[in-house]
């Protein structure tokens, strides 16, 4: 038996003349953890659509223990022992936890023979489920149904699925893009034990902490072409991050600049049952305010409520020193309040228009001559926004969901910019974005701080708030517990706060 | 894998049916000399207008990812209020023509209020409006057929200018206009917005009630206006007329390469979605293939105009 499970060769890939691979190479060991790191565009998603079988490469080989697979073919590839576990979940919330995993494969598992088989009985996969969440070691009902779950518990039941189909290689693709801290342990737990069991794991993420804390090796893709493969042990995180970006990062945040003028926002004492309470903060014109917290602790909650995408209970929201009512994104925005959402696809832009019309949308009454939109007018601002946020795209009719998660995030800053916000709430701007368009997002908050506006930053990023708030507001299950300013926060203070 | 989402013009539908459009009539004009003939087309053009109507209404209804099955029971009671006050020698003609109207923007507007209020699916509050308006336009009308219509009234669908009948003309302006409205106005673009990502233009700071009550009392408007058209061409109010007429409208515009989840679709897909369809129920007439086939055919080209229309979307 071959030490290494999975071996690529010389793959390549294109589209319509594009080389999203070229000469990719990849070897995969028996019960290892193998990230595989590169900016969005590296080719890492193309990559894995081969493994998994959902499509055939140009040329190039696959060999899965030895075997070449001729076949790319999802149903074919998933019963050979490849499985992924999907960025976002796929499951059938009304179905149980038991029902879920054996769905479409209730028949051989319903415990029963030829025509009987189609009669299914809940008690024989309640009880094989329960076997596999024993063997993961998690706590999860096999009867819950799947809506109750929350997003760790249902990745664990996804990878149950996945063990229950025989995996040896597991991709997992950003597993942690929206678990919390203690969930991610958890999972890492879950991780080191299917490694245990000789299960080779390949993991996707853009978190760089995790990547160290988890994986053996590390493989890099770069522009569609394999730059290197090395031992975890032997990388540090700038020159890991120097081989995807192909050049050094020798100073992640840029330097503060600029001192604060007014005070524009001020929230006092802000209610919603259930999610905050006793919220008081102030913002002046430059400063970047940093919100602190875990997951749940109402971080997003807050930004919305300001925002009037949710209503408060009670409270008071002041602007530039005037009581105002914000009970519609409308009017947050008509009051020069704007907000660039962590759910980019799902509160970001609309997928069918195009990079103008998406930026243009929450300022559309500004490119209007009498009852018509003017072309030109909204041509000219979209080109500014290009290249002022260095966007990169093919053009302003280029459609959004055609970019990388970076540009997508910059049309959607774009799009608030554009409304001439003075306040603006920007919650996870750096998630699903890779490490060189991260930093250009930095230099783009600095510069608009510069300029006079007054930031929030969400986050769950601990160096990204250090690196970049002049204070940080640390919340704890929706109350506020600490208010640090740059000079005294470190990460353990926040997360001690954080958890208190 | 990139998702190919460039189908708000979607090229398949945008030019197919364009394509199937042309070679349809080609094909017609060489199988039967009376197809081509100017008489031949203006006949089209008159039959098609109503629907064109009602097909252009619902085109903005189902852009924004909603849906509207009150539009044939509000021809009916638009008809019927306009039928009422067009007795000879009543009132004058712009009295039944703003009733008429007044009732569809109404009929509209109640349904984008309950839409908005109450978060009931559009299927299910316009199907109730079905029903109502339906049974209101009985209720007015006692039942009966209202007859003995003024000249004037009858001349708006019976009518010619310059030898081009009057529903033509009608219908060439509300395309215009329509159109204007899609592509040139902030309305007309947040349509798309909210059907594209109904969430995501509300945190964009659109209105989004706001556009939905313009475009389901749009829809009740152009309704009215083939309501008018309907009992003017065949000089009656009739209670029952328009039953049904909601699906050949949303045909059209589907058959036109509106997709039905929304923030996708075009005025001129939904015109030529509507010419389609009335050339091939007149050709097939020509051709003097009963009304049942007739059905068959449509119901094939509806799959099919939307089968192609999803193989152009997947790149296949």
């Amino acid at each position: 038996m071959s030490e290494f499970i999975l071996r690529v060769n010389q793959l390549s890939k294109s589209f319509s003349g594009v080389k999203a691979l070229d000469n990719v190479q990849f070897n995969l060991k028996r019960g290892e953890v193998h990230a595989l790191m590169g900016e969005n565009g590296a080719g890492k998603s193309t990559f894995m659509k081969i493994l998994i079988g959902l499509m055939a490469p140009d040329s190039g080989e696959v060999l899965f223990e030895g075997e070449s697979i001729k076949d790319f073919n999802v149903h074919h590839i998933q019963k050979k022992g490849i499985s992924m576990i999907h960025q976002e979940i796929l499951i059938v919330p009304e179905l149980t936890v038991a029902q879920n995993i054996f769905l479409g494969r209730e028949r051989e598992n319903s415990g029963k023979k030829g025509l009987f088989s189609g009669w299914l009985n809940d008690s024989t996969i309640n009880r094989k489920a329960s076997e596999l969440m024993q063997q993961l070691g998690v706590n999860i009902a096999a009867d819950t149904q799947m809506r109750n779950l929350s997003i760790a518990q249902m990745q664990m039941v996804e990878i149950a699925k996945a063990i229950s189909n025989d995996a040896k290689v597991i991709i997992m693709d950003e597993p942690t893009s929206a678990i919390s801290d203690k969930e991610v342990s958890t999972l890492f737990d879950i991780i080191r034990n299917l490694r245990e069991k000789s299960v080779s794991i390949i993991y996707i993420s853009h978190k760089m902490d995790e990547i160290f804390e988890i994986s053996d090796t590390i493989t890099v893709l770069r522009d569609g072409k394999y730059i290197a493969t090395k031992a975890a042990a032997e990388l540090d995180r700038n020159s890991l991050i120097a081989m995807m970006v192909g050049r050094e990062i020798d100073q992640m945040f840029p330097e503060k600049i600029n001192g604060f003028g007014k005070k524009v926002l001020s929230v006092n004492n802000l209610n919603k049952k259930g999610k905050f309470s006793g919220i008081s903060f102030e913002v002046r014109a430059g400063e970047i305010l940093g919100l602190a917290g875990l997951m749940g602790a109402g971080r997003t909650e807050i930004a919305r409520a300001i925002f009037g995408l949710d209503t408060l209970d009670s409270g008071e929201i002041q602007i530039s020193g005037h009581k105002k009512d914000i009970n519609s994104p409308q009017e947050a925005l008509r009051q020069g309040i704007g907000y660039v959402s962590e759910d980019r696809k799902r509160l970001g832009f609309i997928p069918q228009m195009s990079v103008k019309e998406n930026i243009t949308l929450s300022s559309l009454a500004k490119h209007k001559k009498r009852f018509f939109i003017s072309e030109e007018s909204e041509l000219y601002a979209t080109d500014q926004m290009i290249l002022d946020l260095k966007i990169k795209t093919s053009g302003a009719d280029q459609k959004v969901v055609n970019l990388s998660g970076g540009n997508q995030q910059k049309v959607v800053i774009g799009k608030v910019l554009l409304a001439s916000p003075s306040i603006i709430i920007l919650d996870e701007p750096t998630r699903g974005v890779d490490v060189g368009a991260k930093f250009e997002i930095y230099k783009l908050i600095r510069g608009l701080a510069k300029e006079g506006i007054a930031i929030i930053m969400i986050s769950s990023e601990l160096p990204e708030i250090l690196g970049m708030c002049d204070r940080i507001l640390v919340l704890s299950k929706g109350k506020p517990t600490a208010l640090l300013s740059k000079q005294e926060a470190t990460q353990e203070l926040i997360m001690k706060y954080a958890v208190a | 894998m990139e998702v190919n989402l460039n189908s708000r013009y979607p090229n398949i539908s945008r030019y197919g049916i364009f394509l199937a459009f042309v070679l349809i009539c080609l094909a017609l004009a060489l199988s039967t000399p009376r197809f081509f003939t100017l008489s031949n087309l203006l006949i089209i053009g008159t039959q098609v207008s109503i629907n064109a109507l009602l097909a252009f209404g619902v085109t903005f209804v189902i852009i924004t990812g909603g849906i509207d099955l009150s539009l044939g029971s509000m021809v009916a009671i638009t008809g019927v209020v306009a039928a009422l006050f067009a007795h000879p020698d009543t009132y004058p003609l712009a009295v039944p023509l703003f009733a008429g109207l007044g009732a569809g923007l109404l009929l509209g507007a109640f349904n984008g209020l309950v839409i908005t209020k109450s978060k009931v699916p559009p299927f299910i509050v316009t199907l109730g409006t079905m029903t109502i308006g339906r049974g209101l336009a009985l209720i007015l009308s006692k039942g009966r057929p209202i007859s003995n219509l003024s000249d004037s009234f009858n001349f708006i669908g019976g009518g010619n200018i310059l030898g081009i009948p009057f529903p033509i003309v009608i219908l060439v302006l509300a395309f215009i206009i329509c159109a204007i409205i899609l592509n040139k106005t902030v309305l007309g673009r947040y349509m798309y917005a909210v059907g594209g990502n109904e969430p995501a233009a509300r945190a964009s700071g659109i209105n989004v009630s706001r556009v939905k009550m313009w475009v389901y009392s749009i829809c009740g408007l152009l309704s009215a206006v083939g309501g008018i058209l309907l009992t003017s061409r065949i000089t009656t109010g009739q209670p029952n007329a328009g039953a049904g007429f909601e699906l050949d409208a949303i045909a059209a515009a589907i058959i036109g390469g509106t997709s039905t989840s929304g923030g996708t679709g075009t005025m001129t897909g939904t015109l030529m979605g509507a010419l389609l369809i009335g050339v091939i129920s007149n050709s097939l007439d020509l051709l003097n293939v009963t009304s049942y086939y007739q059905q068959v055919v449509m119901g094939v080209i509806i799959i099919g105009a939307v089968v192609l229309d999803s193989a152009g979307k997947t790149g296949t």
